[in-house]
């Protein structure tokens, strides 16, 4: 039972960064309809600017906040430069974000270097609570109540909020947001912003959640994000969050039982949701 | 000053011609309707009135400025607001959320933007009130996928006032209801026409419709402008009475 539960913890605190990471990447692909293979390139910069940051203070609020920083400035400049003139052509978007996620991965061994860092807990994340022969590592706990809360936030935000509004009906159809005079691309460029601060917080978890962080984590990370994307239904948020936990879950358990498919697990999962729902389990739009 | 004016206004697909040096004018608070066959090129007008087309060549001016460079965004910031021969609504979203994202989009209102929209009653007020002017107040809580073919042809006219626009585009307003839902949307029509605060230009096809509500009445055919008058000047114009006869 012990092993059960701990290996039910460990997949839904992959399942959160993983929904970290495909929060934003879902609403940009249901609101901007783009597809941006460079968002693994986000979450580690993201990674990486907190580790650095974390080092250099031994502050991990610092740290987060030097990752959601780097999030913010990389999501700015991919909105305008990479994604903006790309607007409405899927191929175009494939080809240079493909191009720009090999160029954000580079630039990491450029600035930090070709080795990986090691990350550390911050003590007061280290340990371990025991509840009879559970033991339940408490950083592990603390990634899943963040991705829960951040779950709500967002969801308040789309649900309750002006923007929330915009963003939602953003999804539904971008034109007739227009024709109500709302100017969608700014809109476009809050919501890539958010998704690129998003996904470098993920990162930012994911540090000490591994122990180290390397250049290609960005390239695994953003697969997984878009096989996400796909099971939860694009532009879906629950989708995701949901599709996320399966995902961390399936991962988990095959891992243990079946490693020799735990590679495949995610992949299969896809693709069984591709054959039934191709919109996918919560898609927004059907 | 001409409140809004077309002058030689076209457009080419190709080697089509779909709106030919079309000039007209549109006085403020007029009821204007825009008639025609099939093909004729009246929505093709409206889109470039709306800035969703550029046009080829020829401009538009709206109280005395022209809109050319205007986006079709900042058209309806301007005060031309348009609806659409194709229902054209948020299914996913309440009722309520369809009209309260127009009065939002145009609310001078500046709130952070985490704050609860909810927490701003004047929003919800006059998005209640246009829900009972267009007579949908009692369905505001339903998914606008929810709604008849008609209600949601109602709520485009809640969203499009809640804009509070000057200019009034209406595509047929009309298209594809059954003959028990038109009456209700023609009443609504006939409010708005009687509050004289907007300036209306309609494309409608159904001709007792438009007898009744129109100050005046243009006539577009292959594209060019046929006729411009009073509905009794068109009903009495020969060259009208042939393009709908056949006679071209």
């Amino acid at each position: 039972m012990e092993l059960l539960i701990n290996i039910f913890v460990n997949g839904l605190a992959t399942g959160m960064l993983i929904f970290l990471l495909a929060a934003g990447l879902t609403l940009i692909f249901g609101l901007m309809d783009v597809l941006n293979f460079a968002h693994g390139g986000l979450f580690v910069w993201g990674a990486f600017a907190a580790v650095w940051t974390y080092t250099a203070t031994d502050s991990f609020m610092l740290a987060i906040l030097g990752a959601l920083l780097t999030g913010v400035v990389l999501g700015f400049v991919t909105e305008k430069l990479i994604i903006a003139p790309v607007y409405g052509n899927h191929v175009q978007q494939i080809l240079i974000t493909l191009g720009f996620m090999l160029v954000l991965t580079e630039m990491i061994k450029v600035v930090f270097g070709p080795n990986q860092l090691a990350a550390g807990v911050p003590s007061y994340l280290a340990g371990s609570f025991e509840i009879g022969d559970v033991i339940l590592i408490k950083y592990r706990l603390f990634i899943i109540v963040t991705g829960f809360v951040v779950f709500a936030l967002i969801q308040f935000i789309l649900k309750r909020t002006k923007i929330g509004l915009i963003v939602r009906a953003g999804v539904l159809n971008k034109d007739m947001v227009q024709a109500l005079g709302i100017h969608i691309k700014k809109v476009f460029l809050y919501t890539f912003i958010a998704g690129a601060a998003l996904a470098a917080f993920g990162g930012a978890l994911m540090a000490p959640y591994s122990g180290v962080v390397y250049a290609e984590m960005g390239l695994e990370f953003g697969i997984l994000a878009f096989i996400v994307v796909v099971i939860g239904g694009m532009g879906s948020l629950p989708g995701s969050l949901f599709a996320a936990i399966l995902v961390g879950l399936a991962g988990s358990f095959m891992a243990y039982y079946v490693p020799d498919l735990s590679l495949a697990v995610n992949m299969i999962l896809m693709a069984i949701v591709l054959i039934f729902r191709p919109q996918g389990l919560f898609a927004a739009r059907g | 000053m001409t409140f809004m004016q077309t002058k030689d206004l076209t457009i080419q697909f190709g080697g089509h011609t779909a709106v030919d040096h079309v000039s007209f004018t549109l006085p403020e608070k007029q009821f204007k309707s825009v008639i025609g066959p099939n093909g004729a090129g009246k929505t093709t007008f409206f889109n470039l009135l709306s800035g969703e087309l550029k046009p080829t060549k020829g401009e538009i001016f709206y109280k005395g400025e022209s809109l050319r460079g205007v986006s079709a965004v900042d058209r309806t910031r301007l005060g031309i607001g348009r609806s659409y021969q194709i229902t054209n609504v948020f299914p996913n979203l309440t009722v309520f959320e369809n009209v309260r994202l127009a009065v939002q989009s145009k609310s001078k209102i500046r709130y952070p933007f985490w704050k609860s929209a909810h927490s701003y009653h004047e929003l919800a007020e006059e998005t209640h009130e246009l829900l009972k002017q267009v007579l949908l107040d009692n369905k505001a809580q339903l998914f606008a996928s929810q709604l008849s073919h008609g209600e949601k042809r109602k709520l485009e006219i809640a969203m499009l006032l809640a804009l509070d626009t000057e200019v009034l585009l209406l595509d047929e307003p009309t298209a594809g209801m059954s003959l028990e839902e038109v009456p209700a949307i023609l009443n609504v029509i006939h409010s708005i026409k009687e509050q004289g605060t907007k300036t209306i230009l309609l494309i409608e096809h159904k001709m007792d419709m438009i007898l009744d509500l129109s100050d005046s009445i243009m006539v577009l055919f292959n594209g060019k402008l046929l006729a411009d008058g009073t509905p009794g000047e068109i009903m009495e114009n020969e060259t009208v009475q042939q393009a709908y006869l056949g006679g071209y």
